[in-house]
């Protein structure tokens, strides 16, 4: 007998989905563990350090960075996204709870999200369709949250040709529906 | 309307929310002399001016951050941006 526990992608599927229209591919990425820091109050030092010893990237305001194992993205002062693999890192938040101790609160935030590599040679294009934020002028390395379809996304220009969105899991196929018909309008 | 948030730059006003008069930041001490009149007042009593007025604003689509915008209702021209965070730390309101 099957698994009746069997885990299901965001968008309701066995396996995640890529779609191609045009010029774009939008593909759904399970590959991610997520979990959310934030300093304490006074403790901003020692987060720094104690993430500077394991190679957690903390990046400035409306920036994302990436570093062997970790990446980051900020998410407001003194508050950050922490990004690992999956496959290695899927209790990310007993994994990053020891490292900061009582400098930092960590919150688990793998299900919460849905996130959508988005890749495309022109993606200003098709994000001045679908955002308010200025992709053309932003460039690679910046990351930061808007309003999509009415909903609050994460938007991380990862190189000049690859964008990720984290959307809101539970709407994620309202998301898809938004990205795919942007695409369609543009390519 | 575009907001120039003081760390991510210019936003525009569709992510912020609008809360009212920056003076909101000054709570009362509920458990002073006189409370009673001074919640009176913070709670109903506004300025309204045709002019220069410090408002607080909320980015609500973005980090999430409170603003102190100073914005002339009269023309929309937003003249200075801080966060409410560093206006309240100047004021000697928070650690």
């Amino acid at each position: 007998m099957a698994n009746p526990l069997k885990s299901l992608t965001p968008l309701g599927h066995d396996a995640p989905i890529t779609e191609t229209i045009g010029a774009v591919t939008i593909a759904e990425n399970i590959g991610t563990a997520l979990a959310s820091l934030a300093s304490r109050l006074g403790r901003e030092a020692e987060v720094a350090s104690a993430a500077k010893t394991a190679s957690i990237p903390l990046p400035g305001p409306g920036c994302a960075e990436s570093a062997t194992t970790y990446g980051a993205i900020w998410l407001g002062p003194e508050q950050w996204m922490v990004e690992a693999p999956f496959a290695t890192h899927e209790d990310i938040a007993s994994v990053l709870k020891p490292i900061f101790g009582e400098t930092a609160s960590i919150t688990e935030q793998t299900d919460a999200w849905v996130r959508f590599d988005v890749t495309a040679s022109d993606l200003p294009a098709l994000f001045e369709r679908l955002c308010s934020y200025d992709l053309r002028k932003a460039g690679a390395g910046a990351a930061t949250r808007t309003v999509i379809d009415h909903l609050g996304c994460y938007v991380i220009a990862r190189t000049e040709t690859e964008v990720s969105i984290l959307g809101p899991r539970s709407s994620a196929h309202s998301l898809h529906h938004a990205l795919t018909t942007a695409a369609k309008a543009t390519f | 309307m575009i907001i120039n948030h003081p760390l991510l730059g210019p936003r525009d006003s569709q992510e912020f929310v609008y809360l009212g008069d920056a003076a909101l930041i000054h709570r009362p001490d509920g458990m002073a002399e006189g409370a009673l009149d001074k919640f009176i007042d913070y709670t109903y009593l506004r300025d309204n001016p045709a002019g220069v007025h410090r408002e607080l604003w909320y980015h609500e689509q973005g980090d999430r951050s409170w603003l102190v915008v100073t914005r002339n209702t009269v023309s929309h021209e937003i003249t200075a941006v801080d966060l409410a965070r560093d206006v309240a730390r100047t004021e000697g309101r928070s650690k």
